[in-house]
């Protein structure tokens, strides 16, 4: 047992061979053959390996770098496209951080810098629900963490199969319950994110995990191990064998050499209350300067910790494996190196302030070892027992792994696509036409993509720390930040495999712009941006092309929007054998709220107000989720993208918040304006009357981009219509609040209770 | 009535945070001898007429156990 706080020092417990691959059998065994292919190296990266380092690797460097070099660490697939989110990045002065460190940091004034990032955990998730989701969520929130920030909230955004098919009935309830579990037990508001359903998710369920964190600009932490002499401090949860079958492996029971058994690829568990410790104790560490540099322990743990703190320093590092607490004693270095077990952190502390360290590591009951020490020396020495078993330069596991320009291919299939245009689709036409659109509007509500989010949204705290603003169901979530000045961030995640499908670049695009309008429909000004793209195998040129696009795309939308990215996550290999998942990139906007006192919901809630329609609407039904559900049918064009449009419609939601003038915004995405008008008479309990300015199936279903409706507040109709002129916001009158019904002049009417019955029961009836 | 006992455990190698809180807190009720503490599940499942140990079994894969990170035993009680 490691005493909590104090250092532990490991003897080989009985039973474990001491005998390990060293660096001396390394060089004098040549030839020996290693697994390098069961831990996914090809051969050209081993032989590559053996010429960094003049000599085969050591079992404890294959570990290293096979874990290092894997595409979810060393981004070798997409790290020549990525370079464009910095070559295209707008002027920006509020960019504290950005890519490449575990987390953006922007500041957002008043003496307050805010981190956010969005993670996959797709695979984790399928494999088991429950542990995989939470687990997600613990290990987005160590990473805001590791910039020095407290985590003040999450989201998530989620992608399963067909809402009735039977494995959906065990991912779905598994990923939701484990989210709520951890995010609620650790006492972290989850203030939004998505949830869509498409058959595409159902062998490879997307879960993606949103944090945010706030802390002063000159807390600002890097991983970064300066300063020879200083120690490195493991803090945190023992290590197991916890996902070291993640990385691939280890399926050859020869590797490691501790015999049978020395494979256990086992899933890791979370355990939200020894995170809470974690956060509190790193957050007292920073606050009494005690701590050079942080680094979080995610995908490939200790491996990564040490050769990414050690080569952002550009210093060395001297490490005694021996050293790490171990839940099971009979793991051996190279298990060590690779095992995820949750809940642990990294710190580089200078000598003299061990001793506090530790101190309050105690009293947190956070257990700390002193693991090793920075050196100069630009080599990264790991020892085990005493004997030399790793001894690499950092920077060749961390930074300059291989890189690959994949064959990237537009398939032809995509033509075909194209020109199946949703245009031709029948829409209701003739005598019967108002009750088809009735009936279709009711098949969008009550659908599980249309239908409302509450089973799931319910199941998680939403307000607790007391400064969620605005959560869901409104458009974006809106924090509190400062409670004097009332400045505050607003956050939204968006993404649509469909638009994606028929045009990866404007679907992207579209992604983009989606969260951008959600923010500023809150009125928050949309500062900066992160992603998660999730996409199928890399080594299919067609999938490759498809992410090509998508980066394209969305560094181009960001350079029109002037918002950079800051940071993201790729997914790649998400695919149910040959089949790959849609593209399916998802883009967080974060923007900030100069007073959240002056935020705009998304329902309408006061009678009597103007309803405006803010923007162009044309007949857009390529990968609309009317064309889905009535038709089944996705083909033709997504919806065009104009982000000049989407940043002058952004600049009247701001303006319009700040000045009052509106009392509801709601942006028009998927359903068109039909669900827009659902959702807002739902989401504020009141009803609406609304003539339709042109053909009623258009304007109903349509899903051209930069639109929103706003409720004018009464009596700002004339600054609200002047604001859009100033801007060149194209403004309509639709109608008026007020009443019980969602009334279509001329059309239909819908008792809100039928329609919130219908929106209400889409998720029960599926999930209980 | 005849009847069957199904103990389920976490696998060995799954992290069990639940059995390490009753571990720390068995050395603050003073008890430093207790090195760890693994806790797990016990049924006791009545039948009404007479069943397999492998009928039980196939219950407590489906229902009592989640295969992929517990295990479980089934005895006659």
């Amino acid at each position: 047992m490691t005493e909590p706080g104090g250092t532990t020092r490991v003897a080989a417990p009985p039973g474990v061979p001491l005998r390990q691959d060293t660096v001396a059998d390394a060089t004098a065994t040549p030839d020996r053959e290693q697994p390098y292919a069961a831990l996914g190296l090809t051969a050209d990266e081993y032989a590559r390996i053996g010429a960094t380092l003049g000599r085969r690797p050591t079992d404890a460097e294959l570990a290293i770098y096979s874990v290092m070099w894997s595409e979810h660490c060393s981004y070798k697939s997409s790290r020549k496209h990525l370079r464009q989110f910095a070559a295209k990045a707008p002027a920006t002065d509020v960019l504290l951080a950005g890519i490449g460190q575990n987390a953006g940091v922007v500041d957002v004034g008043h003496g307050y810098a805010v981190t956010f990032k969005i993670e996959s955990h797709n695979h984790p998730s399928y494999v088991e629900p429950f542990q995989g989701a939470a687990t997600g969520v613990g290990g987005i929130v160590r990473d805001i963490l590791a910039m020095g920030a407290r985590p003040v909230a999450v989201m998530d955004s989620l992608r399963f199969g067909p809402a009735d098919a039977p494995d959906t009935q065990r991912v779905l309830p598994g990923v939701v319950g484990g989210i709520s579990f951890y995010g609620n037990c650790l006492g972290l508001p989850n203030i939004g994110g998505e949830l869509a359903f498409d058959p595409c998710y159902l062998g490879n369920p997307l879960v993606n995990a949103l944090c945010v964190g706030v802390l002063r600009p000159e807390d600002l932490k890097l991983a970064a191990a300066t300063g020879p002499g200083n120690q490195v401090v493991l803090l945190g949860s023992r290590t197991g064998p916890d996902g070291i079958g993640g990385a691939s492996v280890l399926a050859s029971a020869s590797f490691g050499g501790s015999g049978e058994g020395a494979k256990r690829p086992s899933v890791q568990v979370g355990d939200p209350f020894m995170e809470k410790l974690l956060v509190e104790c790193c957050l007292e560490l920073y606050h009494a300067g005690l701590v050079v540099g942080v680094q979080d322990l995610g995908a490939a743990g200790v491996a990564c910790a040490t050769t990414e703190l050690s080569a952002g320093g550009g210093t060395g590092m001297r490490v005694a494996l021996d050293r790490v607490p171990l839940r099971d004693a009979s793991l051996g270095p190279a298990e060590i190196l690779m095992s995820e077990s949750q809940e642990r952190m990294m710190a580089i502390v200078t000598p003299a302030n061990v001793a506090p360290v530790l101190s309050i590591c105690a009293k947190w009951d956070v257990p700390a070892t002193v693991i090793g020490e920075v050196t100069d020396s630009g080599r990264l020495e790991m020892t085990w027992h005493g004997a030399p078993v790793v001894d690499i330069p950092p920077s060749s596991a961390a930074n300059d792994g291989p890189v690959y320009d994949r064959p990237a291919r537009r398939p032809d299939s995509q033509d075909a696509l194209a020109s199946d245009d949703a245009g031709r689709l029948p829409r209701p036409a003739g005598p019967a036409a108002a009750s088809a659109l009735r009936a279709d509007l009711l098949l969008l509500v009550g659908s599980a993509e249309g239908g409302d989010k509450a089973w799931v949204t319910e199941q998680y705290d939403r307000y607790v720390r007391g400064d969620t603003v605005l959560a869901m169901p409104h458009d974006a979530g809106l924090l509190r930040i400062d409670a004097e000045t009332g400045l505050g961030v607003a956050l939204a995640t968006d993404g649509n495999g469909r638009y994606c499908h028929l045009d990866p670049y404007a679907g992207t695009q579209l992604a983009l712009a989606e969260a951008h309008r959600n923010v500023a429909a809150s009125g928050a000004r949309p500062l900066a941006v992160t992603n998660c793209l999730n996409f199928g195998s890399p080594e299919d040129p067609a999938v490759m092309w498809q992410f090509t696009e998508a980066v394209r795309g969305l560094a181009d939308g960001c350079q029109q929007l002037g918002v950079p990215v800051t940071g993201g996550n790729v997914s790649f290999y998400n695919q149910t054998g040959p089949t790959a998942i849609r593209p399916t990139p998802v883009v967080g906007v974060l923007g900030v709220h100069d007073d959240v006192r002056r935020r705009v919901p998304s329902g309408f809630g006061l009678p009597d107000a103007a309803i405006v329609l803010l923007g162009h609407t044309r007949a857009e039904f390529g990968g609309s989720l009317w064309a889905w559900l009535r038709h089944g049918h996705l083909g033709g064009r997504p919806p065009a993208v104009d982000l000049a449009a989407e940043r002058s419609l952004a600049d009247v939601l701001v303006a319009a918040a700040a000045e009052q003038l509106v009392a509801t915004a709601h942006d028009l995405s998927d359903g068109g304006l039909a669900m827009a008008l659902a959702e807002a008479c739902l989401t504020g309990g009141t009803g609406c009357a609304v003539t339709l300015p042109g053909d009623a199936a258009t304007f109903l279903f349509s899903e051209s981009a930069a639109r929103v409706i706003v409720a004018v507040r009464p009596g700002s109709e004339l600054a609200f219509r002047q604001l859009c002129a100033t801007n060149g916001v194209p403004a309509t009158d639709i109608g008026q609040t007020g009443g019980t019904a969602l009334e279509i002049a001329g059309w239909f009417s819908v008792p809100l209770a039928e329609l919130a019955d219908l929106h209400g029961s889409a998720l029960p009836a599926l999930f209980g | 009535m005849p009847s069957f006992v199904v103990n389920v455990m976490l696998k060995p190698e799954i992290h069990d945070p639940q059995g390490d809180a009753i571990a720390s807190a068995c050395h603050r009720l003073g008890f430093p001898q207790v090195a760890s503490v693994r806790q797990g599940k016990r049924f006791v499942i009545e039948v009404s007429e007479p069943a397999s140990e492998q009928r039980i079994a196939e219950l407590a894969a489906e229902l009592l156990a989640n295969p992929v990170i517990e295990e479980f035993s089934v005895h006659p009680a």
